[in-house]
């Protein structure tokens, strides 16, 4: 959703960079119990949403969960919103009634993100198919983890969507943790590509630390969706460096080998990215994000918290 | 058995049609009116129309406004409340309630919230429509009410009409809606007949009716049960009791209001549920109303319900589970003589819906 002027290496950096920076200042508040709320980063896996996102339009849906922040910022979400909202403020984009968990953001059709697991996958092929009942032009894209693929919803969303032919593109976010749950403990069989394929949908894996082929995969599956093809899978692998929930490392936990992510940090899709970029035009998009989030936060602390009014509205719409 | 209800409609039409008739009229006129009405579900394109509620509307509509479904509740609900996000209004019909605890995920923690957790920026104008089965052996699967699950819920909304006449209504209130309806149809109301006007109106939520008005005792019953419970004051006039018979038509919002105004008036009040007891939508009644009148009146209450056991599949078991005419008019009795006054044995009167129904579900 960044300003299509640039080149693909730049518009990514910028997005991811902005992920990247928005969370490293989450992390720097924490302590001062400002964000009351539980944040789950995106840390390490900032290329899937600006590498998918870049392909899409503002009338294009977007489904995602809990761990969000990285899809709102890609999508084009409103910044100084989401710090508000971070805050509990009344300017936040939910007025304070969300929090990290569920930002949502209309106009940019981000729609709001749910924290039970799966559970948004199939709205989003209600939206799809609404959006063919609609003759839309736009696609859906659903985010989720591998995690939620465990859950049957995932299963009944992929049947349907396939068998409706809907526009929709699935993204799995596989990032091998359910919380400390490794994949291998869960999943029986060959694979997410190969769930995908018995449903009809075409699938493809793309490796980690190849921000820019996920971007070229990521445009044509999307190609695909839009000529009215059907659902697409895509299976991104990618790492979350720090906890499942909250700010901090998780390496007191041992549920995963330090040298594994020593060497995803290593590999960073950030530093890949940048270094595609010559080194002023890498400068000039880290200032304009930085003043971009400085600006947010100060957004967000000089708003105010809602009146107590405000609890009892919107239980019912209208 | 025909039901009068007096009609919001101050005009004298007395065409009747049955309950599953004037849903299938709500149906079919809200989806001529407006083109983002579809209704999905299992069967509801088959033969039967999901008893004759969705009958052909896929004929008349199109496939892509009147669908069939995988038998996937979960995922389904989901669709549905995606398809409302986008504007849609979406009628999802269950041909048995039971089978809608596989959708309580998205009917609880997506639909009812919607609206609140991204402060307006969602709404879901979605219809359920579960229908509560009863007779001729459903067991203990095809039976249940749940109703007051969602009562339970901010943000759902709960109607559970009695007559077709506010079938009609109620449904169409809840299409034009834009927040989640559940709507609760009991099977054994489907074939039930009464005044529908031809022309489309909205019964408002949170507003009883009086089906029938007395002085002694104030009788709440809901949805089938209303219908048990004006036989069972048609029993008491022969003990000389007048009782007032109330359907509250839409159990959330509840018009507590219009109970509590005829329990301050009569002192009694018995709530006769179409479910279960503990936790029940008898419950909500009883402590509401004394909540609101508790203070300044004195007043004796009584619920009746299902058994506190499963529904036996067997008939001579199954009629002990569920209040009858008889029963209410029992309870009542004692509730407005009292323990020690002399027994009085109602009256025979047939439930004729459900003596008749063969289903076969």
């Amino acid at each position: 959703m960044e300003e299509r002027t640039n080149s693909p290496a730049a518009r990514l950096y910028r997005s991811m960079y902005l992920i990247r920076r928005v969370e490293e200042e989450i992390i720097r508040l924490y302590p001062t119990d400002k964000i009351k709320s539980p944040v789950h980063l995106s840390i390490g896996q900032e290329a899937v949403s600006a590498a998918v996102c870049d392909h899409l339009e503002k009338s294009d849906v977007l489904f995602g969960t809990y761990r969000g922040h990285a899809l709102y910022l890609a999508k084009g979400g409103d910044v100084p919103r989401m710090m508000a909202e971070l805050y509990g403020k009344v300017d936040g984009c939910a007025r304070g009634k969300a929090g990290s968990m569920h930002l949502v953001d209309p106009s940019v059709n981000m729609m709001g993100t749910s924290a039970v697991v799966a559970t948004g996958i199939s709205n989003a092929v209600g939206a799809a198919l609404a959006l063919k009942m609609q003759k839309s032009k736009a696609i859906v894209v659903c985010f989720f983890g591998e995690g939620a693929t465990d859950e049957g919803a995932w299963h009944e969303s992929m049947n349907f969507a396939s068998l409706k032919k809907l526009p929709i593109l699935f993204v799995c976010e596989n990032n091998f943790y359910a919380i400390y749950s490794h994949v291998k403990d869960r999943l029986a069989g060959p694979g997410l590509q190969a769930r995908s394929k018995a449903y009809g949908i075409p699938a493809e894996l793309v490796e980690d630390h190849e921000p820019m082929k996920l971007h070229e995969r990521a445009g044509a599956a999307i190609a695909a969706v839009r000529r009215g093809e059907g659902p697409r899978f895509l299976e991104c692998m990618t790492y979350r460096w720090r906890d499942h929930v909250g700010p901090g490392e998780d390496r007191i936990h041992k549920y995963r080998p330090d040298e594994e992510l020593n060497a995803k940090i290593e590999g960073d899709n950030l530093k890949i990215v940048g270094e595609l970029l010559p080194a002023d035009q890498r400068k000039s998009i880290e200032a304009a994000v930085e003043k971009r989030v400085a600006d947010a936060i100060a957004f967000a602390e000089a708003s105010t918290f809602p009146e107590d009014q405000e609890v009892y509205d919107h239980v019912f719409a209208g | 058995m025909t039901m009068s209800s007096r009609a919001d409609s101050s005009r004298a039409d007395n065409r009747t049609l049955t309950y599953g008739e004037a849903v299938f009229e709500a149906t079919r006129s809200e989806m001529a009116r407006d083109p983002s009405v579809f209704v999905m579900g299992q069967g509801v394109d088959d033969a039967r129309g999901m008893f004759g509620t969705t009958l052909g509307l896929h004929k008349e509509f199109g496939p892509e406004r009147s669908f069939d479904v995988p038998l996937a509740e979960d995922a389904m609900t989901g669709v549905g409340i995606g398809a409302a996000l986008m504007g849609m209004r979406p009628i999802q019909v269950h041909q048995r309630m039971d089978f809608v605890l596989l959708c309580m995920n998205q009917i609880v923690n997506m639909a009812s919230k919607m609206s609140y957790m991204f402060s307006g920026a969602h709404k879901v104008p979605l219809v359920i429509r579960a229908i509560i089965g009863r007779s001729w052996g459903q067991g203990a699967q095809h039976s249940q009410a749940f109703h007051s699950y969602f009562m339970h819920v901010p943000g759902l909304r709960v109607v559970a009409p009695t007559t077709p006449h506010d079938a009609k209504g109620c449904l169409i209130q809840a299409i034009r809606d834009d927040n989640p309806v559940i709507m609760i149809e009991h099977r054994m109301l489907h074939n039930v007949k009464g005044v529908v006007p031809p022309e489309s109106y909205e019964i408002p939520y949170g507003k009883a009716r009086v089906l029938s008005p007395g002085k002694d005792v104030t009788i709440v019953g809901i949805s089938h049960m209303a219908l048990e419970c004006v036989r069972a004051k048609h029993l008491l006039e022969d003990a000389g009791i007048d009782a007032e018979v109330i359907d509250p038509v839409s159990l959330s919002p509840l018009d507590i209001s219009t109970i509590a105004a005829s329990v301050e008036r009569t002192g009694r009040l018995l709530v006769v549920d179409t479910g279960w007891l503990s936790c029940g939508a008898s419950s909500e009644i009883l402590s509401e109303t004394f909540e609101r009148i508790g203070e300044r009146r004195h007043f004796v209450a009584k619920r009746l319900g299902y058994l506190p056991t499963p529904c036996p599949t067997t008939k001579i078991l199954e009629n002990l589970y569920y209040p009858s005419p008889q029963s209410i008019a029992q309870a009542t009795y004692r509730l407005v003589r009292g323990e020690s006054a002399p027994a009085w044995v109602p009256g025979k009167v047939d439930s004729a819906e459900v003596a008749e129904f063969r289903g076969p579900f």
